[in-house]
């Protein structure tokens, strides 16, 4: 039948255009994966595509032997499994109050919470307060701005919500305090949507760019995305003026920039499975209450 | 009351009992709020006050306090500022070039839908997905390394087949196309998800009744599947007209370099180059409430408008 080929046809069209915009999405990662694995005459000669061209591990060896990208890692390491258990800490703290149905002044906290989502007071007025509370160059600068994320303290609520009643009553009952019952039954009931939130934390502070540029100078906290800014990007930036006259910097190998960017990008790719699942759903229970 | 469904639970009736055991009960809970309640004042609300430095003599030495008034003077400045403008039309003009982009997540979902082999479906939501959770660091690296006239892959390929370079990043008019295109990469894919959950709440009953009718694919998304969804377009499109002054510092601040500052430089980095770079902490906390200000009034509108035609908010 007609109808049966057209269809066939429109199938085929749709499964090419999504293809293309999959590959799209992939090529650029695949090509810088493929560059950083290249050698440098390779590249410069415009022959490295998708397929690294003289295979070598020397861009890899060099940051292993750079003791600032080394560093730079491992500040960045130590900011985002700090960052993630504190912030879980506040949210949860919040959320469980939050969540039960006695307690006395919620709406008025939960009201004074929704409000600093409307109204962003902008940046200077943060940066002057990191400025006064002695926080600049200092890592609490990348973790107390933030500790508490609005958006994620509501999905955590309305899950500690979601509980039934008649578990705390009992848990009441049995001489079960808060803190207990928070600790030895809610928390192990959450552990999907905390790992959700533990997830979101994690990444976020993984790919911290802009409060490290606004308020660390000193390169020894720079986490890996500073790092990885300062090499490819501002280079590139150096390369443009030197270029007009103003500077001449030694420019970064190209292999060495694909490597650094490989570098950053490949522990997101490491947990993308987790993040995909958990983040979907996550995602769906804030839009729905959001 | 709804108290009264749970008259028969115990531990209410404890906690009901009256004051005292009240607080016996739910002391703790106030002991947990007193951290993250911390948090939101110092951290949220100081910073609300802090925007009274945009109606000062701000002064380092002296702080926010002691600095004099200075009324809306620095308001007066900013808008005499040619720079101001040129940020302020920038920011307009990247977000409304967004705006164009607005239906390809859309176009995306709707096409993803009509899929029906299952791996091929997983495997490309899979890779589309996947730029989202990229910095926008790396974007801007793969930028450069992807489209720069001296070593870019692309104008190296050019070069080869023997076409001039083209400056991606260098001439605005392509920069800001380059700008747009990031923005697509990062988001787009991603954008799709509240589409997809939308699609699944379509009635299945409705598809069946099309078939009876002999309607073809075209007539289905036209006639069930865009209507079904149209509640999340409108709220989605209202959201981003909302944010319209709004825009991140990140993308523009990696996508930009010296040849395209002047279209370049947006609201979010004029704010960071005249405070934080000069420390000229009035004027940029003026530009920052300035736009904090446009940009609630923009939401409530769309707020607003979202009631009148959905009769629904968006919050």
């Amino acid at each position: 039948m007609i109808q049966n080929s057209s269809e066939k046809l429109g199938n085929a069209v749709i499964m090419i255009l999504i293809g293309i915009f999959c590959l799209f999405c992939v090529l650029p990662m695949i090509h810088i994966f493929a560059l950083s694995f290249s050698g440098n005459r390779a590249i410069m000669s415009g022959e490295v595509f998708l397929w690294p061209i003289e295979w070598n591990l020397n861009s890899y060896k060099d940051i292993w032997g750079d003791s600032s990208m080394i560093r730079s890692l491992l500040f960045t390491i130590g900011l985002v499994v700090g960052y993630t258990v504190l912030s879980l800490c506040a949210t949860i703290l919040a959320a469980y109050p939050l969540s039960r149905r006695n307690f006395k002044g919620k709406n008025v906290m939960f009201a004074m919470i929704i409000v600093t989502m409307f109204f962003n007071p902008g940046i200077i007025p943060n940066y002057l307060l990191v400025k006064e509370l002695h926080l600049l160059n200092d890592a609490w600068s990348l973790v107390l701005p933030i500790l508490v994320n609005a958006f994620l303290l509501i999905i955590l609520k309305t899950s500690f919500s979601q509980m039934p009643e008649e578990l705390e009553d009992s848990a009441w009952l049995d001489g079960c305090g808060h803190f207990r019952y928070l600790l030895r039954i809610v928390l192990p009931l959450s552990l999907p949507i905390l790992a959700t939130l533990a997830l979101y934390s994690a990444v976020d502070r993984w790919n911290t760019f802009q409060d490290a540029l606004f308020y660390i100078n000193d390169s020894n906290l720079y986490p890996i995305q500073m790092k990885l800014y300062e090499m490819v990007v501002n280079s590139f930036v150096n390369d443009a003026s030197a270029q007009e006259g103003f500077s001449a910097t030694t420019p970064v190998p190209q292999s060495l920039q694909a490597a650094s960017i490989m570098f950053a990008t490949v522990p997101i790719i490491l947990v993308y499975p987790w993040l995909q699942r958990y983040f979907i759903s996550g995602m769906l229970a804030g839009a729905v209450k959001g | 009351m709804k108290t009264e469904v749970h008259l028969n639970s115990p531990a209410l009736a404890v906690a009901m009992k009256g004051g005292a055991g009240y607080w016996r009960r739910q002391w703790p809970l106030y002991i947990m709020m007193i951290i993250p309640m911390a948090f939101f004042i110092v951290f949220r609300y100081i910073p609300m006050a802090g925007v009274l430095v945009a109606f000062k003599d701000y002064n380092i030495f002296k702080g926010i306090w002691a600095s004099p008034w200075a009324g809306f003077d620095v308001f007066k400045e900013i808008f005499s500022l040619p720079e101001f403008y040129k940020a302020l039309r920038n920011t307009l003009m990247l977000n409304f070039l967004g705006l164009l982009t607005f239906p390809i997540p859309i176009v995306l979902a709707l096409m993803l839908n009509e899929i029906r082999v299952h791996w091929y479906k997983r495997v490309s939501q899979t890779l589309m997905y996947l730029p989202h959770f990229i910095s926008w660091v790396i974007v801007g690296g793969m930028a450069i390394e992807l489209l720069s006239t001296n070593y870019g892959t692309i104008n190296q390929m050019l070069n080869a087949i023997g076409v001039p370079a083209i400056p991606f990043l260098e001439k605005p008019a392509l920069w800001v196309a380059t700008y747009v295109g990031a923005g697509v990469w990062h988001s787009a894919g991603w954008g799709m998800i509240l589409y997809l959950a939308a699609l699944t709440g379509i009635n299945k009953e409705l598809y069946e009744a099309a078939d009876m009718d002999g309607a073809t694919r075209m007539r289905k998304t036209w006639h069930v599947t865009l209507p079904g969804i149209k509640p999340t377009i409108i709220v989605l499109f209202i959201l981003q007209i909302g944010n319209m002054a709004n825009i991140g510092f990140e993308q523009p601040y990696v996508l930009t370099n010296n040849y395209v500052s002047d279209y370049s430089q947006v609201i979010s980095t004029y704010v960071y180059t005249v405070g934080i770079q000069s420390a000229r902490f009035a004027i940029a906390t003026a530009v920052g409430l300035f736009q904090s200000v446009v940009g609630l009034i923009l939401l409530l509108t769309a707020e607003l408008i979202s009631r009148k035609i959905n009769n629904q908010g968006i919050f």
